[in-house]
């Protein structure tokens, strides 16, 4: 197969576009799955804040502003086609310039600090972007952007539980992350859950099952089915939106999984707020 | 839900009055401060100097704003997580502050210095930024600028939506509704 010459100026576009439309417009399987929410939630208060924020995404999307001002750390997930070649400049550094174009020309706040250890100094262009780049087959580059809030993403947890402990110490390792962050990440959360690997792969699947659709279902039965329990379960607590009491705590479970040590039973719970925003583009 | 119209600064006449769930809409000046701002306010208090605001019967707000639009007050400007705010609070409470609008849940410290210098929590809805920031008629920042979204700003609001949290009587909406709602499974 001839290899695919790709200008890393079309990968600076791609990010500096995806950074403004993610942070503008709520997807569409989040923006239904609030309108839905706010005709299933128990509580009138609930109610009165799921409609806010419906009322929300419509603002942010006809005035083309943030739909929170927390517009988030630029997490990147890149599938880089073996058979491209990336010309131009470094692809890392045209990621970078796409998020300080991005962040800049789209009156994004900029919520990054270097230096947490002592200075916590504000990098001022919300770089750098944390990249995941992997190899894949083919002779396209895709590239997804999560812009991830602080807020949810301090509510989340690694728990490296005993293999004994079963299904039943993953569940409530889940739903005890869920209850102990109340009102905190923003709720109705979305909560992607990571089982298996290594402390590092785990919080990135982690990371990833939050990319999915709501409403989707699990390909594997005995996770959807897992995921089913784990959202009735969390629902059941009665946080509700923003935390002030209802019946929708969580607009969806999502698991990824993947083999681990006999040893280990690693599970990773991210915590994603409602403003779930994220954008794919293929080159 | 009806909503109760208070003006800022608040008094303890009104703050008294503020039942945890009770739905408000504050009109007047509010304050902008977060994580930064609250740690060099404590550091003026407590070397004895002047604040860049008059803190008895002042309400700020946990936020931190994207950039404003031309044209346009303010960016978005939803509550950030309170809980941050939690070692710096009561000072200020002892120093005259009377209202915190943010999100998220409080420590005991915090609840009992409401009680203490009575003061009032106030929920904002997180992540409805671009909405809140139409009630924001005024914004201008009056320290520290170099924090860029984590400077102290004078907002000028008008029936800015809240719903009181914690009141003065130790009322605790988190914990009420929570349970209110809760099912077991």
């Amino acid at each position: 197969m001839p290899v695919r010459k790709l200008d890393v100026r079309e990968v600076t576009a791609a990010v500096k576009a995806m950074c403004i439309t993610a942070n503008y417009d709520l997807p569409a399987d989040v923006y239904d799955a609030l309108v839905k929410a706010k005709e299933a939630e128990e509580s009138p208060v609930g109610r009165e804040v799921l409609g806010q924020l419906v009322e929300n995404a419509d603002i942010a999307a006809a005035d083309r502003v943030p739909i929170c001002q927390d517009t988030g750390f630029a997490v990147i997930f890149a599938d880089v086609g073996q058979d491209v070649h990336l010309v131009g400049g470094s692809f890392d550094a045209a990621v970078n310039e796409g998020v300080r174009q991005g962040y800049g020309d789209g009156y994004l706040r900029k919520s990054v600090a270097e230096e947490p250890a002592h200075a916590r100094r504000n990098t001022r262009d919300n770089t750098p972007a944390i990249l995941h780049t992997g190899i894949v087959p083919g002779d396209k580059v895709r590239l997804t952007l999560m812009a991830k809030g602080g807020g949810a993403e301090n509510m989340s947890s690694l728990n490296m539980l005993k293999p004994s402990e079963g299904w039943a110490g993953m569940v409530d390792a889940v739903v005890d992350t869920v209850s102990r962050a109340g009102s905190n990440p923003c709720p109705p959360v979305i909560i992607g859950v990571g089982i298996g690997g290594t402390i590092d792969m785990v919080t990135l699947l982690a990371k990833k099952a939050l990319l999915r659709d709501i409403g989707s279902t699990h390909p594997d039965a005995r996770l959807a089915g897992m995921e089913a329990e784990l959202l009735e379960k969390i629902n059941a607590l009665g946080i509700g939106p923003q935390g002030l009491g209802g019946s929708t705590t969580a607009l969806a479970v999502f698991i990824e999984e993947m083999p681990c040590h006999i040893a280990s039973m690693p599970v990773a719970v991210n915590v994603q707020c409602h403003a779930q925003r994220h954008k794919t583009v293929e080159l | 839900m009806a909503a109760r119209k208070i003006t800022t600064p608040l008094t303890d006449v009104v703050v008294r009055d503020l039942k945890a769930g009770d739905a408000v809409q504050i009109t007047g000046v509010i304050y902008q401060a977060r994580d930064a701002a609250h740690k060099k306010l404590v550091a003026l208090i407590e070397a004895g100097e002047e604040l860049p605001f008059e803190l008895e019967g002042a309400v700020v707000y946990y936020m931190g704003p994207s950039p404003a639009k031309p044209g346009n007050v303010i960016g978005s400007a939803g509550p950030t997580t309170s809980g941050r705010m939690d070692a710096y609070a009561p000072l200020l409470m002892k120093h005259g502050l009377k209202g915190m609008v943010g999100k998220g849940l409080r420590t005991q410290e915090v609840k009992d210095a409401m009680r203490e210098h009575t003061a009032v929590y106030f929920a904002a809805t997180g992540g409805a930024g671009a909405l809140l920031a139409k009630c924001i008629v005024g914004n201008e920042v009056i320290a520290w600028p170099e924090l860029g979204a984590e400077a102290v700003a004078r907002l000028e609001v008008n029936s800015f939506p809240a719903i009181v949290v914690n009141d003065c009587h130790g009322g605790d909406l988190y914990e009420e509704g929570r349970k209110q709602y809760a099912k077991i499974v």
